[in-house]
């Protein structure tokens, strides 16, 4: 059943062997030096201060849902940076290898890069930036702040939340370990058909991607069946579904499509998987196989996918905006239903990614029609965010500056995406950097509102407020880098430019792709004082610590009725809900500061390590499938089954924590300055962060003093 | 400003007191339809995928369905398949009544005849290979079997879960666990018989049609 492939095979290591470690490629040698020293380094520290009980006890086996949501986006920010380098050595090797007379380096013929090698980072960078950055970092956000914002003291599956993150980590882990043992796939983020097939491309690469996939793909279903769960499940009394935060109804409507998308991704890789172990023939250019099933079930789970990531960043969005306006949101309900509008539109445009392919008129017309209705809901977004902002009392703060300049962004993307709708058009741009240009403005959308985001809620999950200098110089620079790097690329679109280019003919192209190098260096820019804002918060964070359980001053949800940084059993007592911005309404009418008289028992489950052992499993699973081990496979497999029947043996009591005992940290909470700190137990409970004996008035007692 | 006016400040409730119990069954079961979803997903991908190899190019001048499926051999197994269901059926009357023995005997009968099942249709795959007919044959092929298999797949996780759950029933008694795990694999194990409706009706019984 198994197929012939060329090269030699071991029982004990199958295809591995010390070849695949590529250190004569200078690049990976550094590449892997520093990573090697980077772990060392952080292992060492966390050994050094003794915190490896810490971190398994309180993190890696932890079921809470704010631990397991910022263990996502820390995850989801290290990916980004990964593919960020990816996209700097693109850029960097496209302005080098310009016109015939570029010189070559380290192998390649022009540029620094090798064609092959080019390919793997692209197809790296893109596997990446969708899939184990830009995807994590939402799920983490909408892990960490739907149930807080109906209410809930937990997801509906605290267990599954674990598994889900630990299964992408898995995946996350065979993306990485790729870059040293063996090689990644170079045919492209979509798997480019037939060129993935065995045949074409013999090597590990297309493996470890389409095995990264599946994994992360199973790991990104459970999550969303969790948050629809604990959405339709766990909604606190009271709160309605015209009550819900705009926020829930997008994670909603995203996790809906997430759902019935990615198993169809899953699918369409698997069989692909079966060509390239079992023989058989989905894909293959003969003996049956049809390319374009793959390419057809790809973009069924791909153009659902861009939503799926698009619409929790219009929540986000929708947070931001009214907070920082001082108003309520304009057009709740056309705001609700256009969420679950796009999610349902989303799922009959997944042509327009293949018009040129043939499909005749009548096809092409009728995705180019239903492409564009998306622009319908959206563009009632757009003008519900704009009258949000009329007339309100706009302030600019970090994450609203995010949040405005994702609105700019969305313009832009959305008409080119219309423009791209177009057959007539798309036939003179398809597979012209103008698609990459589309896409990338359209990502940017959700990677600033992920930006802002993170600046909107750290102080509600840690207790301080990210530093603002640093923040809007992150913020200008990102900006600026964007509209340089994408400008140009439209530019060059709109020149014929091909997409994915390791050599660039025309020497007239090199000012713009120098435009293109600029914009990512000012990405650079970006990043150092990202990672600034991050350290001098963390440094200064007894300055920016929030002394109200609302951290902005005029916040509207229910997140911000608890305190800040969020206890680990979320609400005391469950609020009960009696307006559409709870929090808002509590503070307007004088009842912000109202605290439970009494307080009962909290029953919570156990921390269990199972989760990271399932994940374990399923990294050995995919290791040993890349490498044709099959008894690695086989037993990362049987392990995955035997931990799951041994999950289902012990009933998981969990445990309770008495009423009396969430009094004294309430009261904590409460105390007078310089008198709390002990009795804290937040999510971000890193111990040094909890010497700081900032001052701390009552809680919840409105705005916090502003300049 | 807030939409809610009508609801009076002075009097509203604040906290939900008793704490509202979440139906720790019925969350669970919700769940478990959710991933049935996404599972029907992925069978929906096999059967247009199917369809879409079906086309006499995808037999690569090889085995076409009228050659491959023996619907009479499929009948048979669709008889013991809902023979497997309805003996499930039966363990869970066993279960409102509380009968630990019922729901036992009810789960034995589901094993034994699901093990049926996967019997009558391992044979048939073994005399297809006999003829050559195995999916590296051709495309079709590959979406036939693909397809079948997927489904047998998933019967031999259902006889693995049903051992697990007669180990617990009768260890542990109808606790709230072992009852919410009964109510899932009981969609679990109708799912799969739902699922093979379609696959007799598309497979068997339309590609029995398909004689050239
Ligand atoms: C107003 C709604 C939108 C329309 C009408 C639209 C239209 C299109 C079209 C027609 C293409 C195919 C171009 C080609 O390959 O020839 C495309 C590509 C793409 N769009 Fe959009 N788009 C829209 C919104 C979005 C959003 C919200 C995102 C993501 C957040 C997005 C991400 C992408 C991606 C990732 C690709 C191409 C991927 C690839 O080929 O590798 N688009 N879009
Ligand atoms: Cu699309």
């Amino acid at each position: 059943m198994l197929v012939d492939y060329p090269g030699p095979w071991t029982f004990l290591l199958g295809r591995l062997d010390a070849r695949e470690i590529p250190l004569q490629n200078p690049i990976l040698l550094w590449t892997f030096v520093l990573v090697s020293v980077g772990a060392v380094a952080v292992i060492g520290a966390v050994t050094y201060y003794g915190s490896w009980g810490y971190l398994w006890r309180e993190w890696l086996t932890s079921l809470d849902h704010k631990r397991i949501g910022v263990m996502y986006c820390l995850l989801g920010v290290a990916m980004m940076f990964r593919g960020f380098i990816d996209g700097v050595m693109m850029r960097t090797q496209q302005l080098m290898a310009v016109g015939p007379k570029s010189p070559g380096y380290m192998g390649a013929l022009h540029g620094y890069l090798p064609p092959y090698h080019f390919g793997q980072i692209y197809s790296a960078h893109g596997t990446i930036m969708i899939l184990f950055a830009i995807t994590p970092i939402l799920v983490g956000i909408m892990n960490i702040i739907v149930p807080l914002q109906i209410g809930a003291r937990d997801m509906a599956y605290p267990y599954l939340n674990a598994m889900s993150f630990w299964l992408t980590a898995a995946a996350t882990g065979l993306v990485m370990i790729s870059l040293f043992v063996g090689d990644f796939s170079h045919a492209g983020w979509v798997g480019l058909s037939p060129l993935t097939e065995l045949a074409y491309s013999p090597g590990v690469g297309v493996d470890y991607w389409s095995w990264a996939v599946q994994i992360g793909g199973v790991g990104t279903t459970l999550a969303s069946i969790n948050i629809i769960a604990t959405i339709i499940k766990m909604r606190a009394p009271g709160m309605s579904w015209t009550r819900m935060p705009i926020f829930c109804w997008t994670a909603l409507s995203a996790s809906v499509v997430g759902l019935s998308s990615f198993p169809v991704l899953t699918a369409a890789v698997a069989l692909l998987s079966l060509d390239r172990y079992a023989g058989t023939h989905f894909f293959t250019p003969g003996l049956g196989g049809n390319l374009m099933l793959y390419t057809d079930l790809f973009w069924i789970w791909g153009h659902p996918e861009v939503y799926y990531v698009v619409l929790p960043a219009f929540g986000i969005l929708s947070e931001i905006i009214p907070t920082f306006s001082e108003k309520p949101l304009f057009g709740y309900v056309t705001m609700a239903a256009a969420s679950i509008a796009i999610g349902g539109v989303s799922w009959s445009v997944w042509l327009h990614h293949f018009f040129t392919m043939g499909a005749g008129p009548g096809v092409n017309a009728f995705f180019s029609i239903a492409s564009m209705l998306v622009g319908i809901p959206t563009g009632v977004k757009v003008f519900n965010w704009a009258f949000t902002l009329y007339r309100g009392r706009v302030r600019f703060d970090v994450p609203m500056l995010w949040a405005l300049g994702a609105l700019v962004l969305l313009l832009t993307g959305g008409l080119t995406g219309m423009m791209l709708a177009m057959p007539a058009i798309n036939y003179t741009v398809h597979n012209s950097v103008f698609v990459v240009a589309h896409f990338h403005n359209m990502l940017n959308v959700v990677g600033f509102a992920c930006f802002g985001a993170i600046n909107y809620w750290f102080p509600k999950v840690f207790g301080f407020r990210l530093d603002e200098r640093t923040g809007k110089l992150a913020f200008w620079f990102f900006s600026a880098g964007t509209v340089v790097l994408f400008g140009s690329m439209y530019a060059l679109g709109f020149m014929g430019m091909p997409r994915r280019m390791d050599y660039i003919p025309f020497t007239s192209w090199r000012p713009l792709l120098m435009g293109e190098e600029a914009g990512i260096l000012l990405f650079l820019v970006a990043s150092y004082y990202f990672v600034k804002q991050l350290f001098v918060s963390i440094r200064d964070r007894a300055k920016n610590r929030v002394t109200a359980s609302d951290a902005w001053g005029t916040s509207r949800s229910l997140e911000w009725l608890t305190h800040s940084p969020v206890p680990f059993y979320n609400f005391a007592v469950q609020p009960h809900i009696n307006s559409r911005d709870e929090w808002a309404w509590r503070r307007e009418h004088g009842l912000g500061h109202v605290r439970p008289d009494r307080y009962e028992d909290i029953h919570l489950p156990d921390n269990t390590p199972l989760p990271v052992m399932l994940g374990a499993c399923a990294f050995a699973l995919g290791f040993g499938l890349v490498w044709r081990m099959y008894w690695l496979a086989a037993s990362g497999l049987v392990g995955i089954v035997v931990l799951v029947i041994a999950r289902s043996f012990q009933d998981g009591p969990g445990h309770t924590v008495p009423g009396a005992r969430i009094r004294q940290m309430e009261a904590s909470y409460a105390a007078a300055p310089g008198e709390v700190g002990a009795a804290r137990d937040p999510v971000g409970g890193v111990a040094a962060w909890q010497t700081a004996s900032a001052p701390r008035p009552r809680a919840g007692d409105g705005r916090p003093a502003r300049p | 400003m807030s939409q809610d006016a009508h609801v009076d400040s002075a009097t509203a409730v604040l906290w939900d007191r008793g704490g509202t119990k979440h139906d720790m069954i019925a969350t669970r079961t919700f769940g478990f339809w959710l991933y049935l979803l996404s599972d029907a997903m992925i069978v929906s991908s096999l059967f247009a995928s199917y369809l879409v190899l079906g086309h006499r190019v995808n037999a690569a001048a090889g085995p076409s369905a009228g050659d491959v499926v023996h619907p009479i051999a499929a009948f048979w197994g669709t008889v013991l398949l809902f023979s497997a269901i309805l003996a499930y059926g039966g363990a869970m009357v066993g279960l409102k009544r509380g009968d630990r023995r019922a729901v036992l005997a009810g789960l034995g009968g589901a094993f034994v005849l699901g093990a049926g099942f996967l019997f009558v249709e391992g044979r048939d795959f073994a005399e297809l290979a006999l003829h050559g007919m195995v999916p590296e044959r051709s495309g079709y092929l590959s979406a036939f079997y693909t397809l079948v298999l997927y489904h047998g797949a998933h019967l031999v996780f259902g006889l693995l879960w049903i051992a697990v759950m007669m180990a617990q029933v009768a260890r542990q008694g109808f606790t709230a666990n072992v009852i919410y795990r009964l109510l899932n694999l009981k969609l679990f194990w109708f799912f799969q018989g739902f699922v093979w409706i379609y696959v007799f009706s598309f497979v068997y019984l339309t590609g029995a049609l398909h004689v050239h």
